[in-house]
């Protein structure tokens, strides 16, 4: 019986193999990252944050971090969407505008401030607003502030979600979305890179 | 929601507070589904789990990855080195009040308060002795973005006397707080 997960495929860890047998050790851990993944992408009630939000923020947080099997397998996600494909096309052209590193922003005024980091605050392009509309406009520039400065994160973000039409619940939804993303695609890329280095 | 009551400034090994800035559910409005999510009753109490009990689905799997990467000691690394795995990340990313828990949990379990403490006055590339330095340096190269990890990393947690199974409690530690630090960060803020 194959056990292989979402992780396992995306990070090429195969069954039986010396990381598959590391990871059958943190079997909670591994059951409830698949879990958590099929929460978010099959979600018993969509209606505060829709299947193809879900799909478009992923392939946006994905492919910020670069190209990856995980940036393949949530563009494939968003292609398979019937709404998604006509999104594609915006959604990577946003990426290529939000492209940096991180983790940059300030902190709290005080001792900390020495270490305060300018860096892009990212807008949706003027040309990618009216295919993305104002609620997915607003997701992209929050994930993007999630991605690479989350600690410039204020209130006035939650506001800025509100304001675009997003529901309380849905902000919640839609950050562990985002939260997420940056666990798996991390756990991906170390899984990888000791599964090279053994290999 | 309630006001934030004196925002920390600095990294610290204080207890803390943590106020949302969107509505938690009230615990009045909590059903049986809610508290599957919660994992553990008493969390009703926690604004934070309040909020995010929103989505209870999604809690429940987060917390229970949480727990098992955290708290399963069967093997692996010792509780505070994957403490300090969350408490490096945590630093790195600015997560103040992620950072005061996780440091607070890495000095109970190492007993090396002190070094702890440079971690959080002095940042990540504080000098902690080769084992924590590699601990550190591989969290902060996963919390990157793009993310950094290579085998360089491996090569130095091998070094420092790291199996395959602790190197994987490194990457799920580290790896797990890109994912808490960003609710934190996100959804209120840290009060003292």
């Amino acid at each position: 019986m194959s056990t292989q997960d979402i992780i396992d495929t995306l990070a090429g860890i195969e069954p039986g193999s010396a990381l598959d047998a590391i990871r059958a050790r943190r079997q909670q851990a591994r059951e409830n990252a698949q879990k958590s993944s099929l929460s978010l992408f099959e979600p018993i009630d969509a209606s505060d944050c829709s299947l193809v939000e879900r799909a478009a923020v992923a392939a946006f947080v994905t492919g910020l971090h670069g190209e990856s099997p995980v940036a393949a397998f949530y563009r494939e996600k968003l292609f398979a969407n019937p709404a998604g494909g006509s999104l594609l096309e915006v959604i990577e052209a946003e990426i290529a505008r939000g492209r940096t590193s991180g983790p940059y922003g300030s902190y709290p005024a005080g001792p900390l401030s020495i270490e305060n980091t300018a860096g892009l605050i990212y807008r949706v392009s003027a040309a990618s607003k009216p295919a993305l509309g104002a609620r997915l406009a607003a997701a992209l520039e929050h994930a993007h502030l999630l991605v690479f400065r989350p600690r410039d994160a204020a209130a006035g973000d939650m506001k800025a979600l509100l304001e675009a039409g997003w529901s309380t619940t849905g902000i919640v939804t839609f950050s562990q979305l985002v939260a997420f993303l940056s666990f798996q695609l991390r756990v991906v890329s170390g899984f990888r890179t000791l599964a090279a280095v053994n290999a | 929601m309630s006001a934030a009551v004196n925002p920390p400034v600095a990294f610290t090994q204080d207890e803390l507070g943590w106020v949302s800035w969107i509505d938690p559910l009230p615990e009045a409005e909590l059903t049986e589904r809610h508290y599957a999510g919660l994992v553990d009753r008493a969390r009703a109490k926690s604004e934070y789990f309040r909020l995010l009990v929103r989505d209870p689905e999604v809690l429940e799997a987060r917390t229970k990855t949480d727990k098992d990467i955290f708290y399963n000691v069967v093997d692996g690394l010792p509780r505070a080195e994957r403490e300090l795995a969350a408490a490096a990340t945590s630093r790195y990313n600015g997560c103040i009040y992620c950072a005061s828990v996780h440091a607070r949990f890495a000095s109970t379990y190492s007993k090396r308060r002190d070094d702890v403490q440079r971690l959080l006055d002095e940042g990540v590339k504080a000098d902690l002795g080769a084992r924590w330095n590699a601990v550190v340096k591989a969290s902060v190269a996963l919390a990157a973005t793009p993310i950094a990890f290579g085998p360089d990393n491996i090569a130095e947690l091998r070094r420092a006397g790291l199996d395959d199974a602790e190197i994987v409690d490194v990457i799920n530690g580290a790896s797990f707080f890109n994912w808490a630090n960003r609710l934190m960060l996100s959804l209120g803020e840290p009060s003292k």
